[in-house]
């Protein structure tokens, strides 16, 4: 197993609102989104790492927090090292938005905006550059002449292939995509996601995939990070948390994805209710609010995320780094509920 | 077949600053009281133009032809006037953005109060009433004070909750819903899915479900109708369309979504890209897609014929498909 490539410890990250003139007036507090919420999480080496959860529970700013777009009010992101080998950190993860034309300048050649991120790198001599851009294009199936043409002359999926070139030009270590394929129709969202398996084998990437489509989550990544209201509430192999989801939050998120093995849906509603305001999140547990099966402790104590310990092998190695851990005061009970 | 609603032969050209778009070409399709059926397909397929031209709800550069039979009449011939009778008291509709679809300046209650001033009899009481009672049928608590209230103080799930009791004001007999849940978070669009198929059956209403989602269909719809490139591909029982497709498109389309299957094999992507509607071809408009294509599906549209009991599928390779994967 290979170590970790990146550690992200306690990390928090708020956003102060604004407020208007009455509320000014009367000495109401300026209105703070909570974000991120104490989330902990190492990357390892290699893997592909899924991030889930609807909107608003943080995990666009997490992704924005380890790429440096973000600085995290507290907490830290700590590279290993060995693993950057000398690269400075802000080039050793790079990432890939959902809409490429929101990020690609409409001005410059898919050619010049290539080549200008392997010149403000410093990555290859001028002379060689050229090489370089068509080398990337080759990596993301783009024709060569795709050098000489705009971002507005291409196809959805065709500017997506952009944008990872242009990631893939500061030659990171680990690319950070965030819902890359949400606004793609079916038949190109596959071809999209077998390009990042393709690059993840020839160019050794960790590769951390944000989206709130669990079916691709599970078909993708190898260990998944659930979040909700700015925290991580369940992380596991992806396998054991399709197979024996233990947060109840978990279950409900499971439950609703509508699949088309499913004749008709579920009986009773996945989850009630709506996602609580980020301005204002519930004492405790932030689910409880929505869970089924809080009780009184929910209310007020928050639940840490630690290993399960009614997750199967557990007994043998509670520190393991690939633990099923789960925020749930309530976890083993959470698990005799699940749906079968 | 018993018959709520009827369209024969839709067809809908744009006619833009670069050329005409054919976004709907011959398209049947027929949806019995109460039932629900989904129409499905990728963007630019023509699934929400063909909604909103049987709500006669597009502009007038577009040029429609065909008919659209609702109670023996054709709403594409019929006067403005008394298209508004048919439009809320027999037929509703909601759509992907209620944001766009909501007034932001007048209140939740006024604007139900509007659709029952125009389609109902009641005097000021009595839709005081309804309105109160619509807002606890689509779940919205605290009826009275959430009436008061205006778009932008409802989340997304609510606004669309609140869409839907505008839409039911006047009892209609057939809900036109426009991806619906599309901007919704998968437990919001788990809540407002099972919200929708209460309705149609307490309200013995009919739906079309335009959206993207196959998974969405294969849990909602008790039929289902594929398009691509504005044109029909094949129609009949949702599961018996979703397991053993008849038509190489839904073939294609079905073996492209992440399955169940190996974690982390590659998907089969579609080849090539999405067609342009402003060119259509003579033949079948997925045919340099498809890899059951053969020299004639270049030249020669299919027709649509019927393939099995309440089937029908235009596709020459219809007999070489149905093996699941």
């Amino acid at each position: 197993m290979s170590g970790d490539i990146l550690s992200v410890a306690g990390v928090s990250k708020h956003f102060v609102g604004r407020r208007g003139v009455l509320d000014a007036l009367r000495g109401r507090p300026m209105p703070v989104v909570h974000a991120l919420e104490d989330v902990s999480l190492a990357i390892r080496r290699g893997e592909t790492l899924g991030i889930v959860g609807e909107s608003g529970c943080g995990k666009s700013t997490l992704a924005r927090c380890l790429v440096g777009l973000h600085q995290p009010d507290a907490g830290s992101i700590a590279w290993d090292p060995a693993a950057l080998g000398g690269r400075p950190r802000f080039r050793a993860s790079q990432m890939v938005f959902q809409d490429p034309f929101g990020s690609l300048n409409p001005r410059l050649t898919v050619g010049s905006a290539l080549a200008e991120v392997v010149g403000v790198h410093r990555l290859r001599p001028k002379s060689e550059i050229g090489a370089r851009v068509r080398e990337l294009l080759e990596q993301v199936h783009l024709p060569a002449d795709a050098a000489q043409r705009y971002p507005h002359e291409f196809s959805g999926g065709q500017r997506q292939r952009i944008g990872i070139a242009r990631a893939l030009a500061a030659e990171p270590l680990m690319l950070i995509a965030d819902e890359p394929v949400s606004a793609l129709d079916v038949s190109v969202q596959a071809q999209i996601v077998n390009l990042f398996l393709e690059l993840q084998e020839r160019l050794a990437l960790t590769l951390v995939f944000i989206t709130h489509d669990l079916r691709l989550v599970r078909h993708l990544t190898e260990r998944v990070a659930v979040m909700y209201l700015g925290r991580v509430v369940e992380v596991a192999e992806t396998q054991a948390l399709f197979a024996d989801p233990r947060h109840p939050y978990t279950q409900g998120l499971l439950k609703a994805v509508p699949t088309i093995a499913q004749a008709t849906r579920p009986a009773g509603p996945a989850i009630t209710g709506e996602l609580p305001s980020p301005l204002a999140p519930p004492p405790g547990c932030a689910f409880h609010p929505r869970c089924p099966i809080a009780v009184a402790r929910c209310r007020t104590e928050r639940p840490a995320l630690l290993p399960d310990p009614a997750a199967p092998g557990l007994a043998r190695e509670r520190s393991a780094p690939d633990a099923h851990r789960v925020a749930c005061h309530l976890a083993p009970q959470a698990a005799a509920t699940a749906p079968a | 077949m018993n018959e709520l609603l009827r369209v024969e032969q839709l067809g809908v050209v744009f006619h833009a600053a670069r050329g005409r778009v054919y976004a709907v070409d011959g398209v049947d399709l027929a949806i019995a009281p109460g039932e629900v059926l989904g129409l499905v397909g990728e963007s630019g397929s023509g699934k929400s133009v063909t909604l909103r031209a049987i709500a006669r709800l597009l502009h007038e550069e577009a040029h429609i032809t065909g008919r659209v039979l609702w109670q023996g009449r054709d709403l594409l011939t019929l006067p403005a006037r008394a298209l508004e009778q048919v439009r809320g008291a027999g037929i509703g509709t909601i759509f992907q953005e209620p944001m766009a679809a909501l007034n932001p300046v007048l209140s939740i209650g006024l604007q139900i109060d509007e659709s029952l001033r125009a389609h109902t009899g009641l005097d000021a009481a009595g839709r005081r009433a309804r309105a109160r009672e619509l807002l606890d049928l689509v779940g919205i608590a605290d009826a009275a004070s959430r009436l008061r209230q205006y778009p932008h103080e409802f989340s997304g799930g609510m606004r669309q909750r609140a869409m839907i009791a505008i839409a039911l004001a006047a009892n209609p007999k057939l809900l036109l819903a426009d991806e619906p849940t599309t901007a919704l978070d998968v437990t919001i669009q788990d809540q407002i899915l099972r919200l929708l198929l209460r309705l149609v059956s307490e309200l013995s209403m009919a739906m079309l479900l335009v959206t993207h989602d196959l998974g969405v269909v294969a849990s909602t719809c008790d039929r289902v109708a594929v398009m691509y490139a504005g044109r029909l591909c094949e129609t009949g029982p949702t599961a018996q369309v979703l397991h053993a497709p008849r038509h190489a498109y839904t073939d294609a389309l079905l073996r492209a979504l992440p399955g169940e299957g190996a974690a982390r094999a590659r998907l089969q992507p579609i080849p090539g890209m999405p067609p342009r509607i402003d060119h259509p071809s003579p033949g079948c408009p997925f045919a340099p897609r498809c890899t059951h294509a053969e020299p004639r599906c270049d030249r020669e549209r299919p027709a649509m014929q019927d393939v099995a009991p309440g089937r029908a599928s235009a596709c020459f390779a219809q007999d070489r498909l149905g093996v699941a994967a």
